[in-house]
C-alpha cells in the first residue's frame, strides 16, 4: 500500500491482529537432546554393507593382513550404534540448539569479528572443480587452483604492502604461530639466538602472547596508558637486546586506533628487534592504511574475520601471512611460483621454517575469500573499512545513549571498528553483571560477549558491528540492550536467571575452570561425572 | 541451609563524608557528627541484605540488635545478641562471638579497615566473613567492591558455589599500612573483590607458575626475602615454606632461613651472600610494594638487592592502571625505584608496570 493512500474502514479480521512487539518474542529450540552414545542400543546399524562376492572375497584374502600388528585394533571401537534416522534426529535438533552467525544478529562478539560469508562463494567451492581435487595432484593438473593461490597472494601482498605472504597456516592463531616461528629462524639465522623475549599488549589478541609463549618465549605484555592507548614509555623500557620481536595489533580490542604505531616499530627496530602486526581484522584499515607503511616486518590475516570466509571454530579455517623480503626465505615450505607459463610448487627452499599445515593451506576458504576480494576491487574494500567504522561509531553512539553503560579510554573519540564497553555503573546499581547481560542476550535471540581475562575494563562487553549489518539490524540490538538494562533495573532477578528462552539454561562455567571435572570426550564423561557419582 | 551472621558497625563511614581519615576512637566520631556526619553503614548494609534476599530467598540472618544489624536486616534478621551501650570494638567482637555461638556459618560485616580488625580477631579463622564496604579506610582486600556484591557473594557461599580463600585484612596505623592478618573470604569468580586478591582458579593468578619462575632465576648459595602478603606467601606454599604471611620469610636453597624476620636479622642474613633478591607483591588494594607493611625490608638491605615484584594478573588489572607505590624512607632509593618494572605474573610471564610516581 502507497504511503498516500487514502485510509478507508479497517477490515476486522486486521482489527484483531496485534502489532508487532518492540522486541522479537524469540524462543529457541530446546530438545533435552541426551548424548548420542547414551542413545546407542547394542547390534544397531546404521547402514549394512552387502557381503562381498565370493570372487572378491577369495582374491583379497584377509585385508586386515596387510597392516602392521601394531596398527591392528585388538577389540573393535567403542562407537555409538545407532540407525540412521536416530543419527539424522540427534544432529539436526543439535543444530536447531545453535545460534549461528546466519541466524542471529552477530554483533555482540567484538575481537571475533563476525562478518556475513556469502553464500554464493560456498557454491564455488562445492564445484566439481575444487571439491574433486586433491592436493596430492601433480602440478600440472591443479593449474587453475594454483593460479589462485598464486594471484591470492599478489592481492594480500598490495593490501598488507608486504612482498611475500603465504597462504598455509589453517587459522588466524596458526598465522600468528607462524609467524613467530619465522621470527625465530630469522633471529637464529644471524646468530641472535640469545633473543628470547617476545613483546606484546594486554588489549593485543591474546594468541599473541599464547604463540610466543608456545614457541619458547618469554612474554613480556604492555598495558595501556592512561588515553588506553599501549605505553611507549613502557615499551622503550622493555626492549632491550633479548627483544626478539613485537606482537601488535592496531587498533586493540578497545578500537581506538594508535596513531604512534610508526613509533613502536621505531623502537623494536632500534634494538634489533622486528615488529609483527597483528591485522587479523583489518576490516577497520582496509584500503586506508598498511602494515607495510608503519614499517612493519611481518603481519597476518583472519580470512574469516576480514575476507569472510567462515569462522570455523578453530579450522580448517584459514590464515595468511605477509613479510618483507628479509623473511620471505623463512617462508613455510612449499611457495606458490609462477614462471610466466605455469604454476608450480617450490619445495626447494632451504631456510624455510617447513610446513604448518600438510600441502598449500584450506583451498575451499582461499577460494571464498579471493572470490569475495574480486567481486568488490579495491574501491569496494576500502568502502567495507569505511562501512565498518560508520556503523562502528552509529552504535558507539546509540549504545552509550542507555544509562548504565559507558567507553572507557580516549573520551569524546571516535574509535576504530570495535569498542569494549563497561556496565560498572549498571552493576553498582542494580548488581546485575555483564554475563547475566549476556546470558539475558540469549533470550532475545543474539550474541553477546565480554572479554578477554583479566578484565581490565570492569563488567566488559565488546560490540563490533562489521560492515555486514544494517542500521535496522544495529537499532535491534540497541533495543535490546536497552531492554535488558531496563530489566536489570525493574526486574533483576529475570535477568540474573537468565537465559529462559535459550536451549540450554546455564552450564556449570566452575567445571570448565576445573581439570578434575571438565570432560571433553564421552570417556572422560564417564571418568569423571558419571563414575564420579 | 547455614545461617548468616550480620553485624553493622553504626558509626563506619562516619569521618569519610566529613574529611576524617577514619572513623576509630570515641573522639573522632564525636567531631565528625560535630560536622554533620551522617551514618551510611546501615543503608549499605541493607543494600546487601536485598542482595542476599533476592538471590536466597531462604537465607536465614541471625543479628545483633538496633542499628548494629537488625535496622538493615529488616523482618528476615532474628537478633540474638543485644545491642551494647557502646558500639567500640571490644563490642563488635563480643557481638561476632554471639553470631558465631548460635550458629552462624558466615559473618557479612559493614564497615571498613578497623571493623575487618575487629572481625577477625574475634574470629580467628572460625567461619569465613566478607564486608560490605561501609568505612573511610579500606585497605584491606576483604570487603566486596559494593554493597550489592556483598549480598551476591554472601548468596553464593550459602548455596555452596563460592570458594574460600585467604585474604589480606589492611589498616593504616599512623603514615603507615600495615598488613594486620588473613581473613578466610568467599570467593566469586572476578565479580567480587575485583581481584584485589586474586585465586589461583578463577582470578587468573598462577601462583604455581611465579613460584616456577622465581626457581628458574635463582641464584645458587643466595637469599630471597619475602615480604607479607597473600601472593608472596601462596608462592612460598608452592615452594614448600609455610611461615606467618604477615611477616617477611628470608628464603636461601628452597629452606626457610627466617620466618617473621626483622630488619638487623635480614641485613645480618644477606651479608656476603652471592645474590639477594628482595620479592614483593602489592599489598591489599593500594598498590604499595615498600614502607607500608613491611618495613622490615629496610633502604640498606634493598640497596645491595635486586627487586623481584610478584602478582598475579588479575590482581594487577583491578589496580586499574595505578602506578606501584614506594616509600622506603630514604629519597634516594625511591628515585632509583621510578619508571618501569617487569612484574613477574607467571612462568615466562612479565608485565610491564609503571612505578613511583602517583
Amino acid at each position: 500500500m502507497s504511503a498516500h493512500a487514502p485510509s478507508g474502514p479497517v477490515d476486522p479480521a486486521d482489527a484483531k491482529v496485534a502489532p508487532k512487539p518492540a522486541l522479537r518474542r524469540y524462543h529457541a529450540a530446546r530438545w533435552d537432546e541426551s548424548l548420542i552414545f547414551e542413545q546407542s542400543t547394542p547390534g544397531q546399524r546404521g547402514v549394512l554393507p552387502p557381503a562381498l562376492d565370493a570372487g572378491i572375497a577369495e582374491s583379497v584374502g584377509d585385508a586386515t593382513a596387510s597392516l602392521p600388528p601394531a596398527l591392528r585394533r585388538q577389540k573393535p571401537p567403542a562407537l555409538p550404534e545407532l540407525g540412521q534416522q536416530a543419527v539424522l534426529r540427534h544432529y539436526l535438533r543439535l543444530s536447531q540448539e545453535n545460534l549461528g552467525a546466519d541466524l542471529n544478529i552477530d554483533v555482540g562478539q567484538g575481537t571475533c569479528t563476525m562478518k556475513y560469508s556469502p553464500k554464493v562463494n560456498d557454491q564455488l567451492i562445492r564445484s566439481h572443480k575444487l571439491a574433486r581435487l586433491h592436493p596430492g595432484q601433480h602440478d600440472d593438473t591443479t593449474q587453475g587452483v594454483l593460479e589462485i593461490l598464486w594471484r591470492m597472494e599478489k592481492m594480500l601482498a598490495e593490501i598488507s604492502g608486504m612482498d611475500r605472504v603465504t597462504l598455509q597456516p589453517g587459522a588466524g592463531s596458526a598465522a600468528i604461530w607462524t609467524n613467530v616461528a619465522m621470527i625465530r629462524a630469522y633471529h637464529a639465522s644471524r646468530g641472535e639466538s640469545h633473543r628470547d623475549q617476545v613483546i606484546t599488549t594486554i588489549f593485543s589478541h591474546p594468541s599473541n602472547a599464547a604463540c610466543a609463549k608456545t614457541a619458547g618465549y618469554e612474554v613480556i605484555t604492555l598495558y595501556p596508558d592512561a588515553d588506553g592507548y599501549p605505553d611507549l614509555e613502557a615499551l622503550k623500557a622493555a626492549v632491550s637486546d633479548r627483544t626478539a620481536a613485537l606482537l601488535i595489533t592496531n587498533p586493540e580490542d578497545t578500537g581506538i586506533f594508535n596513531p604512534r604505531i610508526k613509533e613502536f616499530v621505531d623502537v623494536v627496530h632500534s634494538v634489533g628487534g622486528l615488529a609483527c602486526y597483528d591485522q587479523a581484522n583489518a576490516n577497520g584499515i582496509l584500503g586506508i592504511t598498511r602494515a607495510r607503511d608503519a614499517g612493519f616486518d611481518l603481519c597476518h590475516f583472519n580470512l574469516h574475520k576480514t575476507f569472510s570466509t567462515p569462522h570455523a571454530c578453530g579450522g580448517p579455517a584459514a590464515g595468511a601471512c605477509g613479510v618483507t623480503g628479509a623473511l620471505a626465505p623463512f617462508l613455510p615450505s612449499p611457495t606458490v611460483e609462477f614462471d610466466g607459463e605455469r604454476y608450480f610448487l617450490d619445495h626447494d627452499r632451504p631456510e624455510s621454517i617447513g610446513k604448518v599445515r600438510p600441502y598449500t593451506g584450506v583451498a575451499p576458504n582461499i577460494v571464498r575469500a579471493y572470490s569475495w576480494i574480486m567481486s568488490l576491487g579495491a574501491e569496494g574494500l576500502r568502502e567495507v573499512a569505511e562501512i565498518a567504522v560508520l556503523n562502528n561509531n552509529y552504535l558507539l553512539t546509540e549504545m552509550l545513549k542507555i544509562p548504565g553503560v559507558s567507553a572507557p579510554y580516549a573520551k569524546g573519540k571516535r574509535r576504530i571498528e570495535q569498542v569494549r564497553y563497561s556496565w560498572e555503573e549498571l552493576a553498582g546499581e542494580t548488581g546485575v553483571h555483564s554475563e547475566d547481560i549476556g546470558l539475558r542476550a540469549a533470550d532475545y535471540g543474539v550474541h553477546y560477549w565480554t572479554s578477554h581475562h583479566p578484565y581490565l575494563v570492569p563488567e566488559p562487553a565488546t560490540l563490533e558491528p562489521t560492515e555486514s549489518y544494517s542500521k535496522a539490524d544495529l537499532d535491534e540490538y540497541v533495543a535490546i540492550m536497552r531492554a535488558v538494562a531496563e530489566e536489570a533495573r525493574t526486574d533483576p532477578e529475570t535477568v540474573r536467571t537468565a537465559p529462559h528462552r535459550s536451549s540450554v539454561h546455564r552450564n556449570r562455567e566452575a567445571a570448565l575452570d576445573d581439570p578434575n571435572v571438565w570432560a571433553v570426550t564421552w570417556r572422560a564423561y564417564r571418568r569423571k561425572v558419571l563414575d564420579a557419582s | 541451609m547455614t545461617p548468616l551472621g550480620l553485624i553493622v558497625n553504626p558509626v563506619a563511614g562516619l569521618g569519610g563524608t566529613v574529611g576524617l581519615k577514619g572513623s576509630d576512637g570515641a573522639q573522632v566520631q564525636r567531631l565528625a557528627r560535630e560536622r554533620g556526619a551522617v551514618p551510611r553503614a546501615g543503608t549499605r548494609a541493607a543494600l546487601a541484605v536485598a542482595e542476599l534476599a533476592a538471590r536466597c530467598p531462604d537465607a536465614e540472618i541471625l543479628t545483633v540488635a538496633g542499628d548494629m544489624g537488625a535496622d538493615a536486616a529488616g523482618p528476615r534478621g532474628r537478633v540474638v545478641c543485644e545491642r551494647p551501650e557502646t558500639t567500640g570494638p571490644a563490642d563488635t567482637r563480643r557481638a561476632v562471638d554471639a553470631l558465631v555461638a548460635a550458629g552462624a556459618g558466615l559473618i557479612m560485616f559493614a564497615g571498613g579497615d578497623g571493623t575487618a580488625r575487629d572481625v577477625l580477631d574475634a574470629l580467628g579463622g572460625r567461619v569465613p566473613a566478607i564486608g560490605i564496604p561501609a568505612g573511610v579506610k579500606m585497605h584491606s582486600a576483604v570487603h566486596a567492591v559494593n554493597p550489592r556484591a556483598a549480598g551476591e557473594v554472601a548468596a553464593a557461599f550459602l548455596a555452596g558455589t563460592a570458594h574460600v580463600a585467604p585474604a589480606e585484612v589492611a589498616d593504616r596505623e599512623g603514615d603507615a599500612i600495615v598488613l594486620y592478618g588473613l581473613m578466610p573470604v568467599p570467593r566469586l569468580g572476578e565479580r567480587v573483590q575485583r581481584g584485589k586478591v586474586g585465586s589461583a582458579r578463577t582470578g587468573g593468578d598462577d601462583l604455581a607458575g611465579i613460584a616456577a619462575e622465581l626457581a628458574a632465576h635463582a641464584v645458587p648459595g643466595g637469599l630471597d626475602v619475602y615480604g607479607p602478603g597473600t601472593t608472596t606467601h601462596g608462592v612460598l606454599r608452592v615452594l614448600g615454606v609455610d611461615t606467618p604471611p604477615t611477616g617477611v620469610t628470608a628464603v636461601s636453597g628452597g629452606r626457610c632461613l627466617v620466618a617473621d624476620a626483622d630488619a638487623a636479622a635480614l641485613e645480618g642474613l644477606a651479608a656476603g651472600r652471592p645474590g639477594v633478591r628482595v620479592i614483593v607483591s602489592p599489598i591489599g588494594g593500594q598498590g604499595f610494594l615498600f614502607g607500608r607493611g613491611n618495613q622490615q625490608i629496610t633502604p640498606a638491605l634493598l640497596r645491595g638487592a635486586t627487586v623481584t615484584v610478584v602478582c598475579g594478573e588479575a590482581k594487577l588489572a583491578a589496580l586499574g592502571g595505578r602506578p606501584l607505590l614506594v616509600d622506603t624512607g630514604d629519597d634516594a632509593l625511591d628515585a632509583s625505584l621510578t619508571g618501569y618494572l617487569p612484574i613477574v605474573t607467571g612462568r615466562g610471564r612479565r608485565v610491564m608496570y609503571k612505578l613511583g610516581e602517583p
